[in-house]
This record gives C-alpha cells, structure tokens and sequence, in this order.
C-alpha cells in the first residue's frame, strides 16, 4: 500500500478491511504487461477459456439473457391473463399439466409463461442497479482517484473526504443501505433499482479509485505528463480507461447480488406494487401467502435467481482470478 | 493500549456528527419527502398538507435541523403509529430477541464454519473440498428468506422435529428477566425454558447463519490454504510436531487472524438476515417488528430503524476496530 498516504485515519475497520480488499484487487491487475508477459485482456481471456469454472457461468448467463430476450415472445399465455381462473379453488391450484407445463398460480395465470416474461424484468432490475451503481461510484471514485493521483495537496484532501465517506457506507451491509433508500423513497420499481444500485455504490467508488491510484503511477502516464498533455486528457484519456477492468469484473458479482437483494426488498414489502408485472423476486416474495397451499410457486422463482446468480457469481470470480493469479484459492 | 481506544473514542462524535447530518438530509430532504412516503404519490394534496403540518415540514431548514437535533439528543425518535408507544422503547423491548437469534446464527456459523473450512484445505481437491467450495457458492446466492421457508418447510411443517412459530412454545411458563430467552432460562434454572427456547431460535438461526457461514468457509479455506504454504509449517512439521500441536499453534492461530477481522463485517450479514429471517417464523424481534411496519406504513418506526441501523454499525465499527488492536498491535500505530 505504498499509495496510500491519504489514508491516515480511516474511520474503522470494517469498510477498511472491506476497501482494503477492494485495493489488492485494483492494484494486483494493474501490473504492467511486461511483468504479466503479455496484453492483460489477451492474458485474462485466454484464462477464460481454460476455465471450465467461467465457462459453466457464462453458459448460464447466456441462457439467462437469451430467455430475457425472447422470452416473451414465446410465452404460451399472456403473463398477466388468468386463463385458468375457473380452476383455482380455495387451498387448490393446480399444478403442472400438458397445458400449463409449471401449472398456475394463485389468480389462475399460467407460471411457466410468468417465469419466462419475468426473466425480463429481472434482467432489466439488475442491469439498471447495477448501471446507477457503476455511474454513482465511478463518479465518487473518479474524481477521488483523480484528485489523489493528479490534484496535489488539494486533490489529496478531496480523496480523503470522499473515501471517508465511501468507508461508513462500506460498513453499513448492503441490503440495510438498500432498505434505508427504498424505505425514503416509497414503493415503486425505479426505488428498488435506485435502492439496489445506491448500496452497490461505494464497493464501485472504492474499486475505481484504487485501481485509478495504482494506474497513475504507471510509465505511460508519466510520458503523458512529459510530453505535455493537459491533466484533463491524461485523466480522461488515459488513466481512466484503463482502470475499468477490476470494475468490470465487479459489476459482473454486482449482477448477481443485485438481484438477490431485490428479490430481498420485495420481501420485505418494498418491492414492486404492481405485482401483477411478473419478475421472479416479486413472484417469491408473492408465494409465501401460497406456501401452505402450493410450495412450488415459491421454488420456480427462487430456484430461477440461485442459478441465475450463481452464473454470474461463477464468471466474475472467475474474471477475478483470472484477472489476478494471486487471489486463486 | 488506552490511549489508541481513548482516541479511537474520541473519534466516535465527529463521525456521529457527521453521520446525524447526513440522515437529516436523507430522512427530509429526498424527493417525495415524509408526506409521499407515508401516504403514496395518490394522496390528496390536503392530507399531504396535514402531514407537512403537522411533521412542521413547511419550516424554515434550520429550525427543523434544530428540532431533530433535539429529538435525537433526546433519544426520541417519535411514536408508532401501530403500537402507539414510543419507538425507542419498541425497539429495546424486540432487541434482544434478535440479539438471541444473530449470536445463535453466530455460533452456528463459527462453530461450523471455521472446522469445515480448514478441512477442505487440508484435502484440497478432495470431494469433501468441493463440496464446501460448491455448497458456500451456492448459499451466498440464496435468498435468506426462501432458505427460511425450506427450513420451515421441511423440518418444522414435514418432519415435525423443530417448532417453526415464536419464541416459546405457547403457554410455556418462564421468567424473563434480560429477555433473552435462553440466558433467562439458564440463570433461573428453568432447564425446560431454555430448551424451549433453544429449540424455537434453531431453525431462524441456520437461515441466518448461512451467509456468515459460506463466507467465515471461504475466507478460512483461504486463508488456512495460504498458511500451509509458509516455511514454519514445513519446519514444524520436519521437527516431527503431532498434527495437534501443527494445527493449533502453527496453522490455526496464523490463518484465523484475518478470519477474526471478517467477524466484524458479518455483524452486517446477520443483522440483514435477521431482518428477512425473523418473518418466516414469527420471531418476535426488531425484523418482524419492522416488516409490519413497512405493511401499516408506520413511517416514524422506519426512519427510527434507519437510525438505529446507522448508529449499530458506528457503535459495531468501534468495538471491531478495539477488539482488532489487541489482536493485532500494528493497527495502534497506524
């Protein structure tokens, strides 16, 4: 941690551990190529490929994102028609049959055509947390790692003003910090993307920031600087771009966790009030009042986001090793 | 020693400032606001009205700044509207219960955790590590809530073995004194009500524990796979060492010392879980009592959760970062 010296007084050990963390990973993939052997991406992708581990994740997630695209195209019931209305009786529904492969649900709509619709709106809860986490972060982060690498006396002090910060929001898990922004901004579908993507912000802020700080010290910027390129562009231009890698890789776990944590708030009642929209954590968290009656509606959803987020957790650790041999386990 | 935890102390109240600020802007200023928030974005503007009334919202900044600031330092944080009794005093009355349940999911996931983790480093490769490697992946990513139902489901509804409702079994007689169930039982040697309660806090524990537990497996695993690698572990083990004496002194003590440190951040995973835990069986503690609150709208219980949350995590930041130095001298330096 040889750049750190903006880092005197963190305000505890839990987002410091946690940012800690967060620094290896930044500074172990901005090793230079020549210590590496060869081109970083070229290097990471060829550790892909051998990796049956990252492979396994990306064919899950390719399924996923496939069914989130034409799934609702091949529907075999509207996901909002109650087709099958006249066969729910009080502690009966049916399950599954020829016509309705995983049977209906509690107001006689067909689940299989709901789980398929809602691969859709899950997609889209995590993919725009995500985004409104990665935008948040990389602006802190951004303009922390900046100011320390770049801003003088000043800039440090900015750097440590905003990573204080990002540490007491570090501490806080997760999913509290997402129910304390849901909870403000009452219930709605843009408040659990809001929710999701404000408690994915800080890891994001501290991770660019990191991987900015140990960028900054590489040869290229400093000919950068020697050569006469204004602070701005070497910033812009030069530091920034390639610092996204560890963030990438963090946004691809993001993913994962973001729909985890969705599915969470709408248990907790914060979710969606419209749950007539099929998406699989509104369906769960919908199921409870059917589990006496029928359990399974509760297990298509939620076997649907263990596997849909293990296929992201599975690549980016996978990216993550193969970004950093170090970190293997 | 004294000195690091007096300045470390000392630290508390700027962040504590700091972070009384920051909710203020949070809890008042966001868009919607209070009056959204407690009646929906349908309210009629003259309910909205009553509501800014009667929260003074309609205020000049600084004078509601001043009236939080009072209401905090007070340790009044208004009335829910469900139970109409102050919510400081709600909160403490449900504390410990779900302060019986996080240090049960604790233990368990220590307890477990740490020899499990140790062992599939030991047979690194082996099915048992697999096993652990594939089972702590999957657990972190299931939702809390539905292993819960599973649990439920299975050993309390199916199999009949645990009880799934409550605290204590219906009826049960018991003293309570600290309020935590089990500790009552064991200080009044009521042994039955212990166990009563042992068994009810079970199940809502393993949900609980299962994210600390995926996470203390992987980081012991980890950090046990790196401590095998030193060279006082070979010299131990050519010195002709039992394997006892190796795992204690040479392995164990080395690899836990980060193991240690993630403690802390689990405060988090189970406080989180217990919040979506503590629903399924009806556990009467600060989670459920908040669940309802989201359901009746009891918007002062909500804002006075996000408080207490705030404040836990100072509070639970400091003794980490205590309990850390005297683990660890290097932090006292730094």
């Amino acid at each position: 941690m040889a750049t750190e010296p903006a880092q005197k007084l963190p305000p505890g050990p839990i987002g410091r551990w946690r940012g800690e963390r967060i620094d290896q990973l930044a500074e172990l993939s901005a090793t230079p190529p020549d210590e590496r052997g060869e081109s970083l991406t070229r290097e990471t992708l060829r550790r892909l490929r051998r990796s049956p581990v990252a492979m396994a994740g990306a064919a899950v997630v390719l399924v996923f994102v496939v069914i989130a695209l034409i799934g609702p195209f091949v529907t075999p019931y509207p996901p909002l028609a109650t087709v099958g209305l006249d066969q729910i009786r009080p502690g009966n529904i049916p399950g599954p049959s020829a016509d309705h492969w995983l049977g209906l649900d509690h107001l006689g709509r067909d689940e299989f055509s709901r789980m398929l619709f809602g691969a859709r709106q899950t997609l889209l809860v995590g993919v725009v947390a995500t985004l409104i986490g990665f935008s948040a972060g990389a602006l802190i982060g951004g303009v922390a790692g900046a100011a320390n690498a770049l801003g003088g006396r000043a800039g440090q002090w900015i750097d440590s003003v905003l990573m204080r910060f990002i540490d007491l929001l570090l501490a806080m898990p997760p999913l509290l910090l997402a129910f304390s922004v849901a909870a403000v901004l009452g219930r709605s579908l843009t408040a659990v993307m809001i929710a999701v993507g404000v408690a994915a912000t800080p890891i994001f802020a501290r991770l660019l920031r990191g991987s900015m700080i140990a960028q900054a010290h590489r040869d290229y910027v400093v000919a950068a600087t020697a050569l006469g390129v204004r602070r701005n562009r070497v910033v812009l231009g030069h530091v920034f771009p390639n610092s996204l890698a560890p963030v990438i890789v963090q946004a691809t776990l993001t993913l994962a966790t973001a729909i985890i944590e969705a599915a969470g708030l709408s248990f907790l009642g914060l979710g969606n009030p419209n749950t007539a929209v099929p998406e699989w954590g509104t369906m769960l968290a919908q199921a409870q009042d059917q589990l006496a009656v029928r359990p399974m509606l509760a297990v298509y959803p939620a076997v649907a986001i263990i596997i849909t987020a293990l296929g992201f957790t599975l690549l980016g650790e996978a990216m993550r090793e193969a970004l950093d041999p170090k970190l293997r386990t | 020693m004294a000195r690091f935890i007096v300045r470390r102390l000392l630290q508390v109240f700027p962040t504590l400032a700091a972070l009384s600020v920051l909710l203020f802007i949070w809890l008042r200023a966001l868009p919607g606001g209070p009056e959204v928030a407690l009646l929906g974005e349908r309210a009629t503007p003259e309910r909205q009205a009553a509501i800014r009334d009667r929260l003074g919202l309609d205020e000049p900044i600084l004078v509601q700044y001043a009236r939080y600031m009072r209401e905090l330092l007070q340790l009044d944080l208004g009335t829910s509207t469900q139970t109409r009794q102050p919510v400081l005093e709600e909160f403490l009355t449900r504390f410990p219960a779900t302060l019986e349940l996080t240090l049960i999911a604790m233990i368990i996931a220590i307890g477990a955790g740490i020899p499990l983790g140790y062992f599939a480093a030991r047979r690194r490769g082996s099915l048992l590590d697999n096993l652990t490697v594939g089972g702590s992946m999957v657990g972190i990513c299931t939702p809390i809530f539905f292993l819960a139902f599973v649990l439920k489901w299975v050993f309390g509804e199916n199999l009949g073995w645990l009880p799934t409702f409550g605290r204590q079994s219906p009826g049960a007689s018991a003293t309570h004194i600290t309020n935590l169930f089990i500790l009552d039982g064991i200080i009044t040697r009521e042994w039955d009500a212990a166990w009563d309660a042992f068994l009810h806090v079970l199940l809502p524990g393993i949900a609980v524990a299962s994210i600390p537990f995926a996470i203390i497996v992987r980081m012991t695993r980890a950090s046990v796979l790196e401590v095998l690698g030193e060279d006082y572990v070979r010299t131990a083990e050519s010195k002709g060492l039992t394997h006892r004496v190796i795992r204690g002194r040479h392995i164990l003590r080395n690899a836990l010392l980060p193991v240690v440190t993630a403690i802390g951040v689990l405060a988090g995973a189970l406080l989180s879980g217990a919040v979506l835990t503590e629903t399924v069986f009806a556990f009467n503690g600060i989670g459920l009592f908040v669940y309802n609150a989201i359901r009746n709208s009891d918007y002062p219980v909500l804002m006075g959760f996000i408080m207490f949350i705030a404040f836990t995590f100072v509070l639970v930041n400091l003794l980490v970062d205590i309990s850390y130095s005297v683990i660890d001298p290097r932090v006292r330096v730094r």
